[in-house]
């Protein structure tokens, strides 16, 4: 059970990274729906990144850049031309796989390097690692995934104690009163949108990096739609968001375990799991009373100032 | 800052949308320590006016100087730094936040937020100028005078010395009324500049030292309050003398007793209607609408006059009760059988346009979305749809560069007679308007009476729900007070007062 639970944070990690990034991108007001192009884009340039330099921290940083690049695009075309969002991040879905499988083509079937797949080793946290049972399952994985844990807190943080965090959460609500209260509009989406494209990007990157060491060009299979149904199921907030992503990485490594244990299920079926159970999830959970978890008034919506 | 300049200087200002001229080479001058009010009907351009004071529109010639010093503002955080603050007619507030988060909204003390802090800080500010705000409240649980106060909160808080209000008061109870103007007295008394925008002249004589009236995008004059009487106001406004009585011709013998069967046009019969928590939203309702009878609904807001118009109008379906129009049971129709009928909703929220228009349709596309139903075939014939838009927009007057301007560009009261003129337009038998001069003005206000009471004329039956108890009284023949969904009175319009119907509407008997 602890193996099973602790290979469930793996898998997790990438949903996290992504889920994260398009929260953040939604909760300042854009639909994003290019996610599973940045995590391409990410995936090919932290792999790239990783074969030429053999650096983890450089690896990390490409494929960052390649994900608030492709959200760089989103942006201009959204936030200063006003362009329709979810045209927009359709394509950047169909123009970041198109990237990837260019660019990564003279590398599939290659390795990550031993140096780079070395630094990803599990590194089990002195004293939090031997607390029984959660030790195990949380404690003992590599440095992306603390990564991962830190980044949920210090969103959590970011959204609801700080200013910056309280401006943008007021441009997703109604941006018209954001940009009447003195909140810089375009400055702050450009920024979430770039910051959130970035991260969607190291998602990727952790699927080529880590959990298929090795380039091959499907290496994302549709967890960037996941993501943004994550993002749903999780009512816009951080902590939700982890325990989606964990639910989530469970699913999708349930059919392994249960064919492991001598269950004869058809790898079709076992494939299906996690979008079956996206579907689902999606249904259920759009039924929601707060308006605390509803999502962003402002959400998809182009702002122009003048407009009457 | 210089001692004796003007705190707002506006030098011949010009804003045009596409090819209509909201202000045409506007001046304006507002001095510390003065309360101005802005005075004009709707489209006059007060509202795009301040607008540009607070950074929301750019002019398109012309200059502004705040306390002496030529500006230029790029955006709203511009105008906020020069000490202006502005109180948008819809409010700008974020409703699933707090009040704090609404009042800290765009300022930049600090990186973290620490909320005891800041709570200590807004409610010594708002026992200073005597407002009640509760810091942890969220807005969307706030009543709408709340949200005014939480308004004017913020722009204190910001320490703003020169303030704007864009109608404060157009959805205020009298009571909150006077404690908005006892705020802005006591801002006065501190030296502030505050401009008013308002079209409610009885509320421009008591709180304003100057005026200045807009007309059709231009200034007409500034005028001393104490040197100026209410019918010259309204002739600056509208251009022309206006009366302002409102006639009353009846077509029935006097009194409710008269209510006999055979001119009854739509009978109501023990209607009850749930609402979503299964509490009644009407509780037996029974009524006999007659022809050449205009009969008021008077009540407390949510007493259930949304509930009764649409229930008549087949939106809403009844637990219990019967219908009749014409000796025919409606109840259970659809809405598109019951308008066949001749019976129409002129249903006007709170955002106009809600509901009955689409905002970013023109005025032929709003007519053709309730007519295409009697046009045969598949495709759409926009030309004598064109042709009624453009009787319409003369027959009421209404403002518009032309009929194929989206009608969300229209000010409130022309978007109101657009509503108001579709209905009309079918020959209705039956007319239900709900608040049709909500956010109106005296000029667009008499109009829309009239064209009621041409409706009444006509022999139709218009069920006229209000708010203003004095219109109530003067327009209608009878009226029905709602108070909890029950009708707790049906009174003869020409005999009753202000203080029977106010009574009723709390419950009457309790």
């Amino acid at each position: 059970m602890e193996a099973f639970l602790a290979a469930a944070i793996v898998a997790a990690m990438p949903l996290l990274f992504a889920t994260l990034g398009e929260l953040i991108t939604e909760k300042s007001g854009s639909l994003n729906l290019g996610v599973e192009g940045m995590m391409l884009m990410g995936a090919v340039t932290g792999f790239i990144v990783a074969f030429g330099t053999g650096s983890p921290g450089a690896a990390l940083l490409g494929a960052f850049g390649a994900g608030a690049g492709g959200a760089l695009i989103f942006a201009i075309i959204t936030v200063t031309l006003r362009g329709n969002q979810v045209v927009t991040g359709l394509t950047l879905t169909i123009f970041g796989s198109g990237f990837a499988s260019f660019v990564g083509d003279p590398l599939i079937g290659k390795s990550v390097p031993k140096v780079v797949q070395a630094f990803f080793k599990g590194a089990p946290l002195p004293g939090l690692s031997d607390i029984p049972f959660f030790g195990p399952v949380f404690f003992r994985q590599d440095v992306f995934v603390y990564l991962g844990y830190i980044l949920v807190i210090l969103v959590s943080i970011y959204l609801y104690k700080t200013r910056p965090g309280l401006h943008m959460r007021a441009i997703g609500e109604n941006t018209a009163a954001a940009d009447a209260s003195g909140v810089a509009v375009d400055f702050h989406k450009y920024a979430h949108i770039l910051f959130g494209g970035g991260l969607c990007g190291l998602g990727g990157a952790y699927l080529a990096l880590v959990y298929v060491p090795m380039w091959q060009a499907d290496v994302v299979t549709g967890r960037g739609w996941i993501a943004v149904a994550l993002v749903i199921f999780a009512s816009w907030n951080p902590t939700k968001a982890f325990l989606g992503s964990f639910l989530f990485g469970a699913l999708s490594i349930l059919g392994f375990r249960l064919q492991s244990m001598g269950f004869h299920i058809s790898q079709y079926l076992v494939d299906m799991f996690p979008y079956a159970a996206t579907i689902a999830i999606v249904i259920v959970s759009t039924h929601k009373n707060r308006k605390e978890d509803l999502p962003p008034a402002d959400l998809s919506v182009p702002y122009f100032r003048e407009e009457r | 800052m210089k001692e004796s300049a003007p705190a707002i200087e506006m030098r011949g200002i010009s804003k045009s949308f596409g090819s209509a001229y909201a202000n045409k080479d506007i001046d304006l001058t507002v001095l510390p320590g003065e309360i101005h009010a802005l005075l004009g009907e709707n489209g006059a351009g007060k509202s795009t006016l301040m607008n540009m004071l607070s950074g929301i529109y750019r002019p398109d010639s012309g200059s502004i100087f705040v306390n002496g010093e030529a500006v230029r503002f790029a955006s709203p955080k511009d105008s906020i730094k020069r000490g202006i603050g502005m109180i948008h007619q819809h409010f700008k507030l974020v409703d699933v936040m707090t009040a704090r988060d609404n009042i800290i909204l765009g300022g930049n003390s600090g990186f973290f937020l620490n909320n005891k802090a800041l709570n200590r800080r807004i409610s010594e500010l708002s026992d200073r100028y005597g407002l009640d705000v509760k810091p942890d409240k969220k807005v969307y649980e706030m009543s709408v005078g709340e949200k005014q106060t939480l308004e004017i909160l913020k722009v204190l808080y910001r320490g703003a010395n020169i303030l704007i209000m864009d109608e404060p008061t157009a959805v205020l109870t009298p009571q909150e009324i006077e404690k908005l103007f006892a705020i802005i007295r006591n801002m006065k008394a501190q030296g502030c500049a505050v401009v008013i925008i308002t079209h409610k002249l009885g509320e421009v004589m008591e709180i304003s030292d100057r005026i200045t009236v807009l007309r059709r995008g231009e200034a007409i004059a500034t005028v001393e309050t104490a040197q100026v009487e209410i019918p010259t106001l309204i002739e600056m406004m509208v251009g022309r003398r206006v009366d302002l009585s409102i006639k009353r011709e009846s077509f029935h013998g006097a009194g409710p007793d008269a209510l006999s069967g055979e001119q009854g046009l739509l009978c109501v019969d023990g209607v009850t209607v749930y609402d979503k928590d299964k509490k009644a939203a009407l509780d037996g309702v029974s009524f006999t609408l007659r022809t050449h009878e205009i009969l008021g609904v008077a009540g407390v807001a949510g007493s259930g006059q949304k509930e009764l118009c649409e229930t008549i109008a087949g939106l809403q379906a009844a637990e219990k009760g019967r219908i009749f129009f014409e000796g025919q049971n409606i109840l259970g129709k659809s809405p598109r059988d019951i308008i066949r009928l001749g019976i129409r909703m002129g249903f006007i929220p709170e955002d106009r346009l809600g509901m009955g228009l689409v905002g970013s349709m023109d005025i032929v596309h709003n007519m053709i979305l309730k007519e295409y139903q009697n046009q045969r075939g598949f495709v759409l014939r926009r030309g004598p749809s064109a042709e009624k838009a453009q009787q319409i927009v003369d027959r009421l007057d209404i403002l518009t560069p032309s009929v194929h301007t989206p009608v969300s560009r229209l000010s409130g009261g022309n978007i109101q007679k657009v509503l108001l003129g579709r209905e009309i337009d079918s020959d209705p038998k039956v007319l239900i308007t709900a608040y049709p001069v909500r956010g109106l003005d005296i000029g667009a206000s008499f109009r829309i009476y009239d064209l009621l009471n041409e409706q009444k004329a006509r022999g139709v039956g218009v069920i006229f729900i209000g708010e203003d108890l004095d219109v109530l009284i003067e327009l209608c023949d009878r009226i029905l007070v709602l108070s909890g969904g029950r009708i707790t009175g049906a009174l003869d319009a020409a005999r009753t007062t202000k203080e029977e119907i106010g009574f009723l509407m709390t419950g009457g008997a309790a």
